[in-house]
């Protein structure tokens, strides 16, 4: 047995459903440290950013599976449906924050989400997401037919690109990090392309 | 000269030293040592004059004012500055003053110190990104620095540039701004007895990562105008260059004044966060000019202040 072999093994007999609690602390965390103090005298765009930051992050490590399977045939697809869910549930969280404790006034919600272009990006990045996520179950698979189903997924993809750059519009200055996020969600998407193959052939 | 300007912030506004003692030793206590309160100062006082007349504002805390800040020469994190600014050696401290002056020179922060007054000012803060504070800052009139030196009649602005040292820097070894961090003025703005070089706050001297031992301090444009760690005030004929009007013109302007009516690009400026709510903090509006409408407005007067931003 080659060593991806053993990996996949034994992550045969991992289930997935634990990745769902875990998962779903971060926020509460985070929220239990804004409230305490502990994320500074300014709490509210520090929970706000570091949610944003925990959406990315699994956004990442969602666009990585099939790379990691075609580059060292560790297979982690089984627990791909639970990070893209915990992705969503993050975003949502970053949206609640940014609604009810960051904006607060109802009028400029709106106003912000048309006006100012890094939230219209994010706000489009949020929206994808919604059938995305409302489709990952089985049932769904089911009804729409894998050819189908695959597709609608695939505005994963739409929803990192448009993730990272609304990161990349809010900052100040020239700043790394953003631009880090952003690099690595391209060379994700560029490692899809069937570049020998016919021009525009994506796999999934 | 200390004394000229009645502040309408009033020193009881102010936490006690005793009561943001008592303050710092519950949080310690609390383990809230995660704000990074490492660059905390000597507990020397300055012995500032204080100022009457006051409206019943409340300033931050002392903690709240030297735990969130923007100063990216140690990072662009809040917190980095608190966390990283203890290298910045200060002492001994130089600034250059040059250009269209009488008496040009290197002046040592002693040899400044030893002509002025210390006084102190309790100002609102206005962020351009939307947050406040209420600072007591302690500092003098730049107007008095400037009659020192002597400003020549043909000069017209003044610019001012903070320390680079990538050795106790280490948010300059990557290009964020265009380093040496640079600000400047109109000089009708910089003798304006509102705009003072600060040395201290709540009576101290500057903590590091609130720009020691010299910032300026103009409480009604936005924070950034209000540069720190300065080693260098030239006069000049010709509007100087400004760090974050290079970095991003349509956003930052010469000017930036604060203003309610005129948004960021990518924010509204209509409402500010008072730092120290909490993370139920409400919005409050911003006044035009940071409430200085009265001392200020004048200098602007017949100027469009959308087109000047």
């Amino acid at each position: 047995m080659t060593p991806s072999q053993r990996i996949n093994s034994a992550l045969r007999k991992l289930p997935a459903w634990p990745l769902y609690i875990i998962g779903a602390l971060p926020p509460l965390w985070f929220l239990w440290l804004g409230l305490t103090g502990g994320l500074g005298v300014e709490p509210i765009k520090a929970l706000e950013r570091e949610l944003g930051g925990l959406g990315l992050k699994m956004l990442i490590a969602t666009l990585a599976v099939t790379p990691l399977r075609d580059l060292t045939g560790i297979n982690l697809v089984k627990f791909r449906r639970a990070i893209g869910l915990l992705t969503f549930y993050y975003i949502v969280c970053h949206l609640l924050v940014w609604l009810v404790l960051d904006v607060q006034i109802v009028s400029q919600i709106w106003a912000d989400i048309i006006k100012r272009p890094y939230i219209t990006i994010g706000m489009a990045g949020f929206v994808l997401m919604i059938p995305v996520a409302i489709t990952s179950n089985n049932l769904s698979i089911r009804k729409l037919g894998p050819k189908k189903w695959k597709r609608l997924h695939q505005l994963t993809y739409a929803c990192a690109i448009l993730g990272s750059i609304h990161f990349v519009m809010l900052v100040k200055g020239f700043q790394l990090e953003p631009l880090i996020y952003l690099a690595t969600i391209m060379v994700l998407l560029a490692m899809r392309v069937n570049w020998s193959g016919l021009r525009g052939a994506v796999r999934a | 000269m200390a004394g000229r300007y009645k502040s309408e912030l009033n020193w009881s506004d102010t936490t006690s030293k005793a009561e943001f003692m008592n303050r710092r030793q519950l949080m310690s206590g609390a383990g809230a040592l995660a704000l990074g309160v490492a660059a905390g100062p000597a507990l020397a006082s300055l012995g500032a004059k204080k100022t009457p007349h006051g409206m019943g504002l409340m300033p931050n805390s002392f903690e709240e004012i030297s735990s969130y800040n923007n100063y990216y020469e140690f990072g662009t994190g809040k917190d980095d500055p608190a966390q990283n600014a203890h290298t910045l050696t200060i002492d001994p401290w130089t600034v250059k003053i040059d250009g269209l002056v009488d008496k040009p020179g290197d002046y040592s922060f002693d040899d400044i110190m030893a002509s002025v007054s210390l006084e102190e000012r309790i100002y609102r803060f206005r962020c351009v990104e939307a947050w406040s504070m209420i600072v007591p800052w302690v500092g003098f009139e730049l107007a008095d620095l400037l009659n020192r030196v002597g400003v020549q009649p043909s000069a017209k602005y003044v610019s001012f540039e903070t320390a680079v040292r990538p050795e106790e820097m280490p948010g300059v070894r990557f290009p964020v701004l265009n380093w040496p961090y640079r600000e400047g003025l109109r000089l009708d703005e910089a003798m304006n007895p509102l705009t003072i070089m600060a040395t201290g706050l709540y009576d101290e001297p500057m903590p590091k990562q609130n720009g020691a031992p010299i910032r300026l301090i103009v409480p009604w444009k936005y924070g950034f105008k209000s540069i720190k760690s300065i080693v260098r005030i030239s006069l000049t004929e010709e509007q100087p260059d400004t760090s974050w009007n290079m970095a991003n013109a349509r956003e930052y302007g010469f000017y930036s004044n604060v203003n309610p009516t005129v948004d960021h690009p990518r924010w509204s400026q209509a409402t500010e966060r008072p730092i120290g709510g909490g993370l139920f903090s409400k919005r409050k509006e911003t006044l035009m000019f940071n409430g200085y409408e009265a001392q200020v407005a004048s200098l602007y007067a017949g100027m469009d202040l959308s087109e000047n931003y």
